[in-house]
């Protein structure tokens, strides 16, 4: 029969009541690590959405997304007449307010240019930007709807398609409109003292300014051959996709990642000192019970395997539940918890180690007693 | 077939035990011998902590000796020093215990308390859980099969303890005080039936007891004073007095 069984059984309510509570630490280790992979993924999609190759941005930044870029519009068309280059396009970025169902709104609005790279792929409903003013595709966290009007700046945009999980590094869904709807809306939000400037025209950073170009190069020739050209060009610095999603990682997240780990690991260790403890004591209370056993003639390997069974139940049990609080929890958070596979699996290995770790405290306490202490009333 | 022709199950020579040193140390046995004969029935008798329960568990390769001999069912199991890695085998194949407080676990129900110790020794489940049943039939409990031990009174415990102690038909049967939780009755009873286990199975027992409502149901009573025997292990025991 098996021992560890029986006694869990035994004390189930109270077996099953631990399991919950480690359960939920489980589940918030599970939403750290689920947290931390939402904001990389989230860094990215809004660099991978447009599809580009090659990423055209204002010299001495790292924009658009790490730094603020700001380069001349009509960079589009010489980058456009480069070799290899198949399209081009103007993108513009910059986060607004505005005011919907009763409250604000903080959106990333992109701008650029419907027919050229920089529009963004797979719409979950409606369709892509076709006037060229005042239609927007909006995220799908900004609760818009197809057919929605909304108000940026001066004017009043209608919502004609969605897409989903498109934010910013921090959070803000993204809204597309088009580039010159953009660029006036860029003026409209300007603080008012650059706004006159900017109106009398004696600024050397016209209305005409984009925050990058980007371009889709063809297949059979080096993206950062296009950039290395680029980057010889005055003012442009020019960076492939890879090289624009490693700044993302590198720059955005990283800081987020140090914070996160961090956390993760004083998470860890917490939860790796309460299974311990968890277990010790459920030892400790049955030492009675093991000198019992002891004296009716148990081997040492039936009371390792009570211990050690009911160690990885307990942890086994916690992992589990704790995954199956995130998946049910996850979509309620404000923002995206994505889990992969591998990563339960290793919190999975984790919980194993740390389990049969603390379990050999018990073990170590188990086979020192003294079968004799069985006998005291 | 006499007393006397019969194997010799233990043979204790010269054992000590003291527990702690110095100002703290109290001997708990000094220079015990003994021998017992299956089909014995003997009594350790003596005032509390003179050594009693020290002796069976020095029996019951519990307690280690300091000093002396051991040698149970013809195999030497200390001199000095344990003779046998394996004492926990030892005792689940040869010795029955029947302790002072039941010790049943807990968690198993009646019929796995017996049926434990019946696998620990190589039985198939179903054979483990039929021989227990037929114990706890014939303790006259069967009727508590299911019950956990927490559900049981002292008696009832005292009696699932008992088959356990028998499962395994060991040749040795050390009971310390098996009748101090039953009403004079019972405690007969009990008795009678280690009586009729140790001729049937040609096992010894020995008995820690103060009752002497049934010191009439031994055949030797051995007298513990300060860890010292001064036994009347002769013929002159109660059993033929
Ligand atoms: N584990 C132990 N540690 C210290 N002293 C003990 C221990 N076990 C027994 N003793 C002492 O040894 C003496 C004999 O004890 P015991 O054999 O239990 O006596 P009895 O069973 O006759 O009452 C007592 O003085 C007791 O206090
Ligand atoms: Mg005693």
């Amino acid at each position: 029969m098996n021992l560890a069984y029986r006694d869990v059984r035994h004390n189930l309510f109270r077996f099953l009541l631990t399991c919950f509570g480690l359960s939920l630490l489980m589940a918030v280790v599970l939403s750290m690590i689920g947290i931390y992979n939402g904001l990389v993924v989230d860094a990215l999609t809004i660099a991978r959405a447009p599809g580009a190759d090659v990423w055209v941005v204002e010299e001495g930044t790292r924009g658009p997304f790490a730094e603020a870029s700001r380069i001349p519009a009509d960079t589009r068309e010489s980058v456009a007449r480069l070799h290899g280059v198949t399209a081009a396009g103007s993108v513009t970025y910059q986060t607004a307010e505005a005011d919907f169902a009763g409250g604000k709104l903080r959106l990333y609005v992109v701008g650029h240019e419907p027919g050229r790279p920089g529009a963004p792929k797979d719409l979950v409903a409606g369709r892509p930007i076709a006037r060229s003013h005042y239609e927007l595709v909006a995220d799908t966290r900004t609760k818009l709807e197809l057919g929605d009007r909304l108000r940026l700046g001066r004017n009043s945009f209608q919502v004609v398609g969605l897409v989903r999980n498109h934010v910013n590094s921090g959070g803000d869904p993204a809204v597309y409109i088009t580039l010159s709807d953009a660029q006036t809306l860029q003026f409209e939000l300007a603080p008012p003292a650059a706004r006159l400037r900017i109106a009398r025209g004696g600024s050397v950073e016209g209305t005409d300014t984009v925050n990058a170009v980007i371009a889709r190069v063809d297949p059979n020739i080096s993206a950062d051959a296009v950039a290395d050209t680029v980057r010889r060009w005055k003012h442009l610095a020019a960076m492939s996709q890879a090289g624009q999603e490693n700044l993302l990682t590198r720059s955005v997240v990283d800081r987020a990642r140090r914070q996160i780990g961090l956390f993760m690991a004083i998470l860890l260790t917490v939860s790796a000192v309460v299974i311990a403890l968890i277990i010790y004591t459920m030892t400790m209370e049955k030492l009675k019970q093991i000198a019992t056993l002891k004296l009716i003639g148990a081997p040492d390997r039936t009371i390792v395997g009570l211990i050690v069974q009911q160690a990885l139940a307990l942890g086994g049990i916690g992992w589990a539940f704790g995954l199956g609080v995130v998946m049910l929890v996850k979509d309620y958070f404000p923002r995206r918890v994505v889990l992969e596979p591998e990563n339960a699996l290793v919190l999975a290995g984790i919980i194993a180690a740390v389990c049969i770790l603390a379990s050999g405290l018990g073990v170590r306490a188990a086979l020192k007693i003294d079968p004799a202490t069985a006998l005291g009333g | 077939m006499s007393t006397r022709d019969r194997k010799v199950l233990i043979e204790i020579d010269g054992v000590s035990k003291h527990f702690g040193e110095g100002d703290t140390r109290v001997d708990a046995l000094r220079q015990v011998s003994l021998d017992i004969r299956s089909g014995e029935v003997v009594a350790l008798l003596g005032p509390s902590g003179s050594g009693k329960t020290t002796l069976l568990n020095v029996i019951g390769c519990i307690v280690e000796p300091a000093a002396g001999r051991l040698t149970i069912d013809g195999e030497d199991v200390y001199n000095g020093r344990w003779l046998r890695g394996d004492l926990r085998r030892l005792r689940l194949d040869k010795i029955g215990f029947i302790f002072q407080f039941h010790n049943l676990l807990p968690f198993l129900d009646t019929t796995d308390n017996v049926a434990l110790v019946l696998e620990l020794a190589g039985k198939t489940r179903r054979q483990a859980r039929e021989r227990a049943v037929e114990l706890l039939e014939y303790l006259e409990i069967g009727h508590r099969r299911d019950a956990m031990p927490a559900q049981l009174s002292g008696g009832e415990a005292q009696r699932v303890a008992i088959a356990r102690a028998l499962a395994n038909n060991p040749r040795i049967i050390l009971a310390d005080e098996p009748t101090a939780a039953l009403d004079s009755k019972r405690a007969g009873i009990v008795m009678d039936l280690l009586r009729k286990l140790a001729a049937e199975q040609d096992a010894c027992i020995i008995a820690v007891t103060h009752d002497e409502k049934i010191f009439d149901r031994f055949d030797h009573i051995f007298h513990l004073r300060d860890g010292r025997l001064n036994g009347n292990g002769g013929e002159d025991g109660a059993a033929t007095g």
